[in-house]
This record gives C-alpha cells, sequence and structure tokens, in this order.
C-alpha cells in the first residue's frame, strides 16, 4: 500500500461510482414509485447517492494527482505517510457517513447532509492532501504547468469553500434565510468549480500525455483558460439564486461573468484532437475515446448551461429537472468521462496489462450503452423541466397535478438512468477486476 | 487576434502571478461584502422567533431539503415550501396535516406537538422572505427580470 497509494485511490474511486449508480437508480425508480425499496426510503437514498458519486469524483481525481506527481512530474512525493494517513481518514469518515444516513443521522444541508461534526475529519484529510501536494510540487514552483496550477487551485478552493458551506453553524447567518442561502450557494458554486478544476486540470494532463507534447499544458491559451474558469468560480455561482431575493448587484455580476469555462477547454480538446498523432491515439485508445465523449457532453452542457443563465428563461428552468439535466450531464457526461479516461490511463499504465480484443469489446459496449443511456436519461429531464416550468408559471398548476403530467418523461428517465447503471458496470469492471489482479499479485 | 494579444499579456513575466493575487483580493473584497450586507434583505426578520429558530433544525434534522425545496432549491420529490403557508388554498392546517401525518410520497416522522409547532413557526418565517416561483414578472430587454409583486 505505501508504494501504490494512488491506485488505492483508483480502486476505490471504482467502487463509489458503482455504488452511486447503484443509489442514484433505486432513487430514479422511488421518484416515479413511491412504495419501490422502501428498506431505503429516498429521503436515505438520495443522500447516499450524492456522496458515492462526489467520492468517486475526488477520489479518482486525488489518486490521479497522487500517480502523476511522481511518475511523470518527476516530483517525488514530499509525505507518504500523510497520503496514506488521508485515505485512511477517507474510508473511516466515509464508513461513517454512510452509517449516519442509515440510522438517519442527518445534518440536512443539502448535498453535504450528514452531521456536522463529520465535516472535520474532511477538513483535515485535504489540509493533508494540501500540505502534501504544495511541499511536493513547490520544488518546480515557477515552471508549473498548467495542471499543476489547477490542482492546486482545486485544493485551496475546496479547503475555502467546504468551510463556507459551514458558516450557517453560526447564528448570524443561520437566522437569516437570505443570507444562509446566497453564502450555501456561494459556497457549493465554488465548491464545484473547485472540483472542476481538479477534473480539468487531469483532463489537460491525460491529453498532453496521449498526445506526447508538452507544450499543450504550458500555452498560452491554456493559462488564458485557467484564468477564465478561475474568474467563473470566483463570481459565477449566483445564477443558482437568481430567484432568491439578495441583492440585487449579485445576480448581475453572475449574469455577465456566465459560463466561458467550458467554452475554453471545449476548444483547447478540439484543437488538440484535430492533431493527434494516430499511433499515440491507438496506443492510448480507450482513454481517447472517453475523452471524446467528454467533449460533445461539454458542447452540450454549454448550450444549456448558457440559455439557463439567461434569467428570462432561469426563471422557467430553475426549480425544475432541467437543472438536474446540467448537474448530470456535468457530472456523468464531462467529469466522469474525463475521469475514467485517467482512470484507465493509469490502469494500463501500472499493470502493463493489454486489454484482449473481447474485453476492448465489453469495455466499448459499456461505453456506447452508458453514452447513449445517458442522452435519452438527459433529453428526458429536459423535456421534464420545461414541462414543469410552463405548467408552473403559465398554467399555474398544483404540484402534485404536475408531477402526474411529467411522470411519462420521469418513467423513460428512470429506465435510461438503468441503462447509465449498466453501461458504467461494464465499462469499468474489467479495469476493477484488473486493479484488484495487479494489487493481489503485488 | 484579441485571444492571441491578450494571452501574450497573461504569460509575460510574473504576470500569472499578479493576476492570479488580483483575483483573490477581488474574491475576498467580494465575500466580504455578500457577508456583511446579506442580512439588508431579509424581509421576513419580524417573524424570527425562537421556535422558528429550532424548526429550521429540525428541518435539516429531518433532512426536508432532500425532497422539498425553498426558493426553488432541493430535492425534486416535494412541493415548493416557500410559501406554502400563504397560499391560497394551503395555509397552516394544511401544512400541519402533512407534517403530522404524512402522505403517500412523504414518511411520517412521527413528530411531537412542539415539534409541528416549530417547523409551522418556520415555514411562516420562511414565507415572509420572498416569493417562490415567481408568477408575476416583466423580462427586461437585457434578459433579466422584474419581479412585479413582493412580500
Amino acid at each position: 500500500m505505501r508504494k501504490e497509494i494512488g491506485i488505492i485511490f483508483i480502486l476505490l474511486s471504482i467502487v463509489a461510482l458503482l455504488g452511486g449508480l447503484f443509489f442514484g437508480s433505486v432513487c430514479a425508480f422511488q421518484f416515479v414509485f413511491p412504495d419501490f425499496f422502501e428498506l431505503l426510503p429516498f429521503f436515505k437514498n438520495r443522500p447516499l447517492h450524492v456522496s458515492f458519486v462526489v467520492s468517486w469524483i475526488f477520489l479518482s481525481a486525488v489518486g490521479g494527482i497522487y500517480y502523476y506527481l511522481p511518475k511523470y512530474c518527476e516530483l517525488s512525493l514530499f509525505s507518504r505517510k500523510m497520503a496514506v494517513i488521508h485515505i485512511w481518514f477517507f474510508v473511516i469518515t466515509g464508513i461513517l457517513i454512510i452509517g449516519s444516513y442509515l440510522f438517519g443521522k442527518f445534518g440536512g444541508r443539502e448535498y453535504w447532509e450528514f452531521p456536522a461534526i463529520l465535516a472535520i475529519p474532511i477538513f483535515i484529510s485535504w489540509l493533508l492532501f494540501g500540505i502534501n501536494y504544495f511541499k511536493t510540487v513547490v520544488k518546480k514552483v515557477g515552471q508549473w504547468p498548467v495542471y499543476l496550477w489547477m490542482w492546486a487551485t482545486g485544493i485551496c478552493f475546496f479547503l475555502f469553500t467546504f468551510t463556507e458551506a459551514y458558516l450557517w453553524i453560526f447564528p448570524y447567518f443561520r437566522d437569516n434565510l437570505i443570507l444562509d442561502l446566497t453564502v450555501q450557494w456561494k459556497a457549493y458554486g465554488a465548491l464545484v468549480g473547485s472540483w472542476n478544476m481538479l477534473v480539468y486540470g487531469t483532463a489537460i494532463f491525460v491529453m498532453e500525455r496521449v498526445k506526447g507534447d508538452g507544450g499543450v499544458a504550458k500555452s498560452k491559451l491554456a493559462f488564458l483558460m485557467y484564468f477564465l474558469g478561475l474568474f467563473n468560480l470566483m463570481f459565477g455561482w449566483a445564477h443558482h439564486i437568481y430567484i432568491v431575493p439578495t441583492a440585487p448587484w449579485i445576480r448581475y455580476l453572475s449574469y455577465a461573468v456566465s459560463m466561458t469555462e467550458l467554452l475554453i477547454l471545449a476548444k483547447i480538446m478540439w484543437d488538440w484532437k484535430s492533431s493527434l498523432k494516430e499511433a499515440k491515439k491507438d496506443f492510448y485508445f480507450l482513454p481517447y475515446r472517453f475523452l471524446v465523449a467528454s467533449e460533445i457532453w461539454i458542447f452540450l452542457n454549454i448550450v444549456l448551461a448558457i440559455l439557463i443563465s439567461i434569467p428570462a428563461i432561469n426563471i422557467y428552468t430553475h426549480g425544475t429537472h432541467i437543472t438536474v439535466a446540467h448537474a448530470m450531464g456535468s457530472t456523468i457526461g464531462i467529469n466522469t468521462m474525463i475521469l475514467l479516461s485517467s482512470v484507465l490511463f493509469i490502469i494500463s499504465d501500472v499493470t502493463k496489462y493489454e486489454f484482449s480484443k473481447k474485453e476492448k469489446k465489453t469495455i466499448r459496449i459499456g461505453f456506447w450503452i452508458t453514452n447513449v443511456s445517458l442522452l435519452i436519461f438527459w433529453l428526458c429531464l429536459i423535456l421534464a423541466g420545461a414541462e414543469k416550468g410552463k405548467l408552473t408559471i403559465e398554467n399555474q398548476l398544483p404540484f402534485q397535478v404536475i408531477m402526474e403530467k411529467i411522470n411519462p418523461y420521469l418513467v423513460s428517465f428512470a429506465i435510461a438512468g438503468l441503462g447509465v447503471f449498466i453501461g458504467l458496470l461494464l465499462t469499468t469492471a474489467l479495469p476493477l477486476l484488473t486493479i484488484i489482479n495487479y494489487l493481489r499479485k503485488k | 487576434m484579441i485571444n492571441k494579444t491578450l494571452a501574450n499579456f497573461i504569460m509575460s513575466g510574473n504576470l500569472k502571478r499578479v493576476i492570479f493575487w488580483s483575483l483573490v483580493l477581488l474574491f475576498i473584497t467580494n465575500t466580504a461584502i455578500i457577508y456583511c450586507s446579506g442580512s439588508d434583505y431579509d424581509f421576513g426578520k419580524a417573524f424570527l422567533t425562537e421556535d422558528s429558530k429550532k424548526g429550521k433544525l429540525l428541518f435539516q434534522e429531518y433532512n426536508c431539503i432532500s425532497c422539498h425545496q425553498l426558493y426553488g432549491l432541493g430535492g425534486y420529490m416535494g412541493a415548493d415550501l416557500t410559501n406554502v403557508i400563504s397560499t391560497a388554498g394551503k395555509g397552516k392546517t394544511y401544512a400541519k396535516s402533512f407534517i403530522s401525518y404524512g402522505t403517500e410520497r412523504m414518511p411520517n416522522f412521527h413528530l411531537n406537538q412542539d415539534q409541528i409547532k416549530a417547523l409551522l413557526a418556520y415555514l411562516t418565517y420562511v414565507d415572509k422572505t420572498g416569493i417562490s416561483p415567481v408568477i408575476n414578472f416583466e423580462v427586461k430587454w437585457d434578459g433579466t427580470i422584474m419581479q412585479k409583486e413582493s412580500r
């Protein structure tokens, strides 16, 4: 374990992804059949789904950083012991969080629904990771490629925004709903920006390896994109709370900042793809395929994100399933595709195992089932959300009537969600077994 | 062309660090203003009681937000509760019966009378802070909206 800390993170990340997909599928069916799987009611299931998916994103991104720094950046890790403590903190806190949900003990804040006390070990584990990261990369300060900047920013802003998300424990924030919601969504918006920094940094790293050209991560355009992303992370969060009666300038600022981060990334990836060398592409066939899929999802989500950040459209889409479509399109379509690309790159790199033709075919089928199902899933949510928005604002129908009218879309969404689960299970099963076999042999 | 010029400017010397720390400074200023001025917009302040404060903590303890929304933020299983107290045909009695007994979709949490009273006080406070969803609005030329009704 001492030598393979990054791989342990990757192994756990795949388990977390499969857990997130399982609970997510159950949630989707509970939406349309409230009696489904009564053993675990929706209000317990949803936080389990969210926590597992967030864990997948963080574990796979962090695992990649632990793996890439010593292997490819010529930066030996400052402290392996700290990394081991980091993973133990993560595992033990994770078990406590699952236990708290199963026993119905909640902190009740959206996304971080566990009791507030469990935020302390999470914060400490990230602090350890941050110290380890900065002590490692400080040796090359001044010559950092853009992904080192992005990972550094992701870590710092995670620590800040995670702390900010807990300001509600102070009565000054808690006892004023408008201030509380504003600070909560300021924190959440930037928190998503911080994990995007970790994920997009990983994307640039993998594309640099696949392309075999170190210039990508030091290009002017890459840094321009990084600063635009950072600007967005800091000031572009208020589209979540346009409807909350907070200070008007907060809404105007966010509207003006808009979603430029994904646009620039899409441009870089597009430029990169067009100049890709065929030989390298074949060697890294699977990571390449997932990066290409993420490009398509970036495009689809840019269109959606720009539309819903216009207040006149947001008034119809806010609080509807269109917001869910945006979140799912981003976490599965963009983040998961990029992170799977990184995971597959690491697995083939560390195990030197080359998947047989049959195994590659299984992963390829999984890839297609995932993407086609995700497209149906995404479109169903958009249609359900558009219908809900129209029926709420224009027809002013009661909630229950609206839910009955959009039920056919939600049934299709639940079935497509099951397709995403099956597709990703096919995609990740073999890589998961490959890591397990590798670690057993070690 | 503009992109290239801008990119060259960004890459020169220590400018990366200057831009980074300038953004951080702006971010800190923005954060401080939000923390200090947010309370100016609490129109429900007069309805903030000890019961409503307890109600908020109960709302979190029972993870109500996993199914319900306040200002369109939260889950999608149940209704937005922002104005459940003042909406025609709903109100306190309506909310109380849901909280007390649950529904086909909502579990019965077996709350005692004090807890129910606290939750209703919290929902009353929430109701006075604003309107959600916004039905009456006017779209302005720049894509922003003007709310026509207020609390």
